[in-house]
Parts: C-alpha cells; sequence; structure tokens
C-alpha cells in the first residue's frame, strides 16, 4: 500500500491544475459562505410578551416624558413579531423552533425606570429567551433585539440628562422645583451669594438678620438634597435597562467561529470527496484496477489507501486553513488535539463518500462531477435553519443530513474551535460509522461495476 | 475440490475445468475445460460477445468464475496483458515499471525494470511520461508489465488492435521468442488470419461455449461437407482459416 501512496502522491505532484483547484476552490467557497453569512440578517421571528398595561407606557422625568411605546413600534419594524399572552407560550414558541428569541416586558418595567432614575434605587430588566440550537439564528435575534433596547436606553440617558442639567442651572440661577407636590422657590446659588455677601458687608457683628440667614441655610439644605438625588441619576444614565438572556439549548457557537467552522467543513468536504473519487476513477480509466487487484492489492486495501490519502490531504489541508483562519477569528488553541482528531475522522469520512462516488464512476471526470452535485446539496441540507421549514419536509432533511457526514462533522468541529453544544462525543462516533458505511458502499460499488 | 494439472505425460501450465461465469441471468463462460502447456502460443477467437476477455481475466485472476476452478504449475501468478494499456500515464516508464515490480515485490525491483526496458527496447524512452508516448510504445510498456515477474504464462488481449503492421511483426517476433523460452502465452484476437500466422493451437468460443480446441488445421478440416459433392468445397477452404472460421460458427449456429 506504501507504494501505491507514493504512486499517488506522484501522480498529484505531476498535476498541479487539479491540485490547484483543490486547494483554490474550496477557499473561494469558504470565502462566499463567510461573506454570505456576514451579510445584515433578515427579520428574526421573535415572540414577544408585553405585561406593560396599555396606558402605563409613559416614563415622566420632571418635564420631560418619553413614550415607550413609541420603541415598541421601532422593534416592531425590526422583528417579524409573534404576540404571545404568556411566558410559557413564549418559551413554548422558541423551542418548537416557531421564533428563533422571545422577548418578555414585564408589568412593572416603567416604574422600575423611574424608580431607578428618581431614587437610584430598581432594576429594570427585561427577558431575552434565546434559542441557541442555531448559532446564526440566534445572533440575528439578538442583534435585533438588542439594538433596539439600546434605542430606548439612550432615549432614557438623554431625558435624564436633560432633567440633570436642568437641575443644575435651577441650582445656580434659582427658579422653582415641584417636589412632593409643592412648588419651592429656589433662591439659586448666585443669589444666595449675592446675599450673603451683602449681609456680611452691610451688618455688624452679632446682628440678628434671621430671615436672610435662614433662606441661606434652607437653600444649602435643598442644594444638598439636589446633589444628592443626581448621584443616582447619572449613574443610571449609562445602561438604564438590564437585558437577561436565557440560553435554551446549552453553550452555544459563537457566530464566527460557527461561521470558521463552516468555512473549514466545505473544504475538507471538498478536497476530501473530490480527491478520493478522482484517485479511485483515475485507477478504472486508466485501466489499472484490475491489474492491482489481481494479486497485487486486495479491493478493500485500494480503497484503504484512497480514502488514507485523501482524508490525510483534507486535514492537512483544512488544519492550515484553521490556522490562518484563527488570526480574524477566535479559535480556542487550546483544543488543538480535538482540531486534530475531528478534521481527521471527517475527513476520513468524507473520502469514504468520495470512494463510493468514485466507486461507480468510470472516469474521472464523471466522478468530480456526481462528487459536485451529491457534496454541494449535502451541504446546503445540513446548513437549514431549523426554524425554516417544519414537518415533513424538515425529517426529510434531518434524514439526509444524517446520513451523511456534513451535519456530523460540522458539529464535530465546532466543538473542537469553541466547545460549542451538542458535545463532540457523538459526532465522532457517527463519523467513524458513516466511514465505515461508505466505505462498505464503495467496496459494493467496485464489485459491481469494476 | 482441486484438478490435477498432470495431464499424461505433460505438465499442463494451467488446467481449467467447468469454468462458468454469470452476469446475473447471462451466461458469459459456460463449463469451459482446457489444458495449456509449456511453449505453446494459444489464440482465442470467437464473434464478439464469446468470452474471450471473460475467459482471460479469469485465468489471469482479474475475475472469480461462478463455478469451475483453474489450477496453475507452480501458483505463480500469471502476466496479464489487457487490452487497454494499463498504465499510470502521469509516470514515467521507468516508474510505471519500479511500481509494479515494488507490488509484485521482486527481490530486486531495480534489476527487473533494467531487464524489462532491455528487452521491449524501451531505454532511451525510460523517463519519458507514458501518456506522450505511441500507442505502440505504450502496448510495449503494457507488455513489459506483464512479463515483469518471469511468469510460466503470459495473456494477452487483443494484443495488436492498435498496433500498426510495423509495430505488429516487433510483437509477433517477441511473443515468438517468449514461446521459444518456454512461457505459454495465450491471446485473444479478432484476426483470424494472425491466430492461423502465429497459434500452436486455438480455442474458439461462441456465446460462451468451448466450440473447438486444436491447431488451425484442425479447424479448417472441422468444416462438415455441405453436400455430397463437397469434397470441393473443402478443399477451398483450407488454408483459408477465417472463411472456414465462419462457416464453422454458422454451421453450429452462431
Amino acid at each position: 500500500m506504501r507504494w501505491l501512496f507514493v504512486k499517488d502522491l506522484q501522480i498529484l505532484k505531476r498535476s498541479p491544475l487539479l491540485v490547484g483547484l483543490l486547494i483554490v476552490y474550496p477557499i473561494v467557497i469558504a470565502l462566499m459562505i463567510g461573506f454570505a453569512l456576514s451579510s445584515p440578517p433578515g427579520k428574526p421571528k421573535v415572540a414577544l410578551l408585553n405585561e406593560v398595561p396599555t396606558g402605563h407606557g409613559q416614563l415622566s422625568f420632571g418635564n420631560q416624558k418619553i413614550n415607550v411605546a413609541k420603541y415598541a413600534s421601532q422593534l416592531y419594524q425590526s422583528i417579524d413579531a409573534i404576540n404571545v399572552n404568556s411566558r410559557a407560550e413564549a418559551i413554548s414558541k422558541v423551542q418548537s423552533g416557531q421564533a428563533a428569541a422571545a422577548l418578555i416586558i414585564p408589568a412593572d418595567i416603567v416604574s422600575q425606570i423611574n424608580s431607578l432614575v428618581t431614587q437610584g434605587a430598581g432594576n429594570p430588566t427585561v427577558d431575552l429567551i434565546l434559542n441557541t440550537k442555531d448559532p446564526l439564528e440566534r445572533q440575528f435575534a439578538d442583534q435585533a433585539i438588542s439594538s433596539r433596547v439600546a434605542q430606548v436606553e439612550q432615549a432614557v440617558s438623554k431625558q435624564v440628562l436633560r432633567v440633570a442639567v436642568t437641575d443644575l442651572q435651577e441650582t445656580l440661577n434659582g427658579g422653582t422645583l415641584k417636589f412632593l407636590g409643592q412648588t419651592v422657590p429656589l433662591l439659586g446659588l448666585k443669589n444666595s451669594r449675592a446675599i450673603v455677601q451683602g449681609t456680611i458687608a452691610s451688618l455688624p457683628k452679632n446682628s440678628p438678620l434671621l430671615p436672610a440667614l435662614r433662606q441661606v441655610v434652607n437653600f444649602a439644605t435643598l442644594a444638598i438634597d439636589g446633589l444628592g438625588f443626581a448621584t443616582p441619576v447619572l449613574s443610571s444614565i449609562g445602561s438604564p435597562l438590564t437585558v437577561n438572556t436565557i440560553n435554551l439549548a446549552g453553550k452555544t457557537t459563537p457566530t464566527d467561529s460557527y461561521a470558521a467552522s463552516i468555512a473549514v467543513i466545505v473544504s475538507l468536504m471538498f478536497v476530501g470527496v473530490l480527491l478520493a473519487a478522482a484517485l479511485l476513477a483515475l485507477e478504472r480509466s486508466e485501466h489499472t484496477y484490475s491489474r492491482l487487484v489481481r494479486g497485487l492489492i486486495s479491493p478493500s486495501g485500494l480503497l484503504s489507501e484512497k480514502i488514507a490519502l485523501s482524508a490525510s490531504a483534507a486535514a492537512a489541508v483544512t488544519l492550515v486553513m484553521s490556522a490562518l483562519v484563527s488570526l480574524f477569528v477566535h479559535l480556542e488553541w487550546a483544543r488543538f488535539p480535538l482540531w486534530v482528531v475531528t478534521l481527521a475522522l471527517g475527513g476520513l469520512a468524507f473520502a469514504a463518500l468520495g470512494v463510493a462516488i468514485g466507486g461507480v464512476a468510470r472516469e474521472v471526470s464523471v466522478a468530480a462531477l456526481l462528487a459536485f452535485l451529491i457534496s454541494l446539496p449535502v451541504a446546503f441540507v445540513a446548513l437549514v435553519p431549523g426554524d425554516a421549514v417544519s414537518g415533513t419536509l424538515r425529517t426529510v432533511l434531518d434524514a439526509v443530513a444524517f446520513v451523511f457526514p456534513f451535519k456530523a462533522a460540522l458539529q464535530a468541529v465546532s466543538n473542537a474551535f469553541s466547545g460549542a453544544a451538542p458535545g463532540i462525543g457523538w459526532p465522532l462516533v457517527h463519523l467513524a460509522v458513516l466511514t465505515l458505511v461508505f466505505g462498505a458502499l464503495a467496496r459494493l460499488a467496485m464489485r459491481r461495476f469494476a | 475440490m482441486s484438478i490435477d494439472i498432470n495431464t499424461g505425460e505433460r505438465t499442463a501450465t494451467v488446467a481449467a475445468r467447468a469454468l462458468t461465469k454469470r452476469y446475473g441471468a447471462r451466461i458469459a463462460l459456460d463449463r469451459i475445460s482446457f489444458a495449456l502447456y509449456s511453449g505453446e502460443v494459444v489464440a482465442i477467437i470467437g464473434p464478439n460477445g464469446a468470452g474471450k476477455t471473460t475467459l482471460l481475466s479469469i485465468l489471469a485472476g482479474a475475475l472469480e468464475p461462478t463455478e469451475g476452478e483453474v489450477a496453475r504449475a507452480g501458483d505463480k501468478r500469471f502476466g496479464w496483458v489487457p487490452q487497454e494499456p494499463a498504465l499510470y500515464s502521469k509516470l514515467s516508464v521507468a516508474e510505471n515499471l519500479r511500481l509494479f515490480a515494488r507490488l509484485e515485490r521482486l527481490a530486486d525491483p531495480e534489476q527487473a525494470v533494467a531487464r524489462m526496458l532491455g528487452q521491449t527496447g524501451l531505454e532511451d524512452r525510460a523517463h519519458e511520461e507514458v501518456g506522450r508516448l505511441s500507442g505502440g510504445n505504450q502496448q510495449r510498456v503494457n507488455i513489459a508489465l506483464g512479463l515483469l515477474s518471469e511468469p510460466p504464462a503470459l495473456l494477452l488481449d487483443e494484443p495488436s488492435a492498435s498496433l500498426d503492421p510495423r509495430q505488429r511483426e516487433r510483437l509477433w517476433e517477441f511473443i515468438s521468442a517468449l514461446a521459444g523460452h518456454g512461457t505459454t502465452v495465450v491471446f485473444s484476437t479478432h484476426n483470424v488470419a494472425e491466430a492461423e500466422r502465429y497459434a500452436t493451437r486455438v480455442l474458439v468460443l461462441g456465446d460462451g461455449e468451448l466450440l473447438f480446441t486444436g491447431t488451425p488445421a484442425e479447424l479448417e478440416r472441422a468444416v462438415s461437407e455441405p453436400d455430397a459433392a463437397a469434397g470441393a468445397v473443402r478443399d477451398q477452404l483450407v488454408g483459408d482459416l477465417e472463411t472456414a472460421f465462419v462457416r464453422f460458427l454458422h454451421e453450429r449456429g452462431h
């Protein structure tokens, strides 16, 4: 088998166009996928539970008012809202895949914001429930909602700042302040200073001009209260709202590393499948297959050699690619041994699929065409988001994704890169089983078509 | 159950018994038995689809019979020269020979490569890519691969089909020399004149059945007389194996 391995490497070395295509094509495809994934997201479906009673959606800060309903309508422009009536219904929508996320606005949100702004106490919180099964959908929903929440926060901050500035000006120049239902005259620091300076200048020592001095004392008291009030107000300007994110399916894959995983698996697939299919078909088109299997090497040995060579090449190319990608996207180098294991097993499964394809083709060009025709739909089927289809079609797509290596390889590599759910054990076992199954199918194909 | 390749005074290089090959319902070979001996040059002739290539592939070990068995003297692998050159076109002549010498596990692959380059007169083309060689030279490499392990028998499937007359002449000189050194040579052909000229024995196949085995002259004589006054007709057939062969097949419904 060693000499066949060397022979195939010699042939590849003398086919620079083929090798170039095998390396450049997957990279181009990977870049295209990366570009597609980084394009602006559409409107995600979001289950929306608004528990704020009708007519109670207005915030008041001094003379300024914020109508939360205005921001709610802007939120509706960013998402495809599904109105629900209870928290349980919202969670159910996310779990069933009918919604990518659920946003729950509690009934006391307005009073909580008012309390935070006016008293420095309170924790206005909205719940954002995300389905982490699909990292892309998760990111789309998260981005759409987070940007709207940020708008509400900005509006509140802006109004609070206006209140604070008005208070400070009144503290300086004087005016009136409505506080606890009463109108309180404010002298202002400048007037107070003038009064105190005048009093000091005009009165002899020990002169009992008590009224003027009382005014100064009252103002000082109010100024202290005002500054004490301003402190929690200003501290709440940065982020008055808390978004409590709840993940329904465990630890999720960061979207950028998920996109990197897709790019790497697409490359692994193309190199593994195409190379294995082409190398096996080459033995048929060069008529060397029958010369080899008449005692020089067994058909199973020949298939093993093609699988091993193609898997090694695919794993090597994608390991280098992963290292390059890690310059731009955070991938966990501490899990590098898992990268190697995953890419090696994924490469074996794809190469086994390749020899099964090569086993039915008599020419390299036919094998390559078949490999493309089978690989591309398999990849797209595995990438269809869970909530994009439902019912029987979803069952069919899941079944197709299950019998080909793409989805299992993607799950394994996502985990290897970032430790994402659903773990790495089962996908690796799945890939090993698929390697054996496709290897056996290739053996059958060789028996039938050789 | 094994078959005895010792048939009388001579030891057969290969003996086949009741060889049968089926592809689904189609019978490609039907209970064929024969023995071949050292130094024989045997032509397998028959119309298209008669089973010539199937028979050679089974003798070569490239195909398993559905029933029956093949015994080989010394259990050595036979040399196999398929109809289409079975070569790696991206490798050079020497690289092809070296690869198969290693796969054959020859004791000294380099010595075997040098020997075959010398025998086939391809020393000066040793480092040329096979894909750039002419059809005739590719066939020479193809034959060289079949002879690498110095087999007791060489099996050739339509060896002269892609050769010009001069190359054909050289091929048969080469094959005659091999037979002269004791190698059993078995070849299939559509060219009955070639069989008549170079074969010491012919096997006639028709629809998977072995219809005749004997010398070319015996085949000519085996054609029956068409009528009472046919002595003259038979005389006309003697010396024209092709006509006799066609008539022979016709008489047996092929």
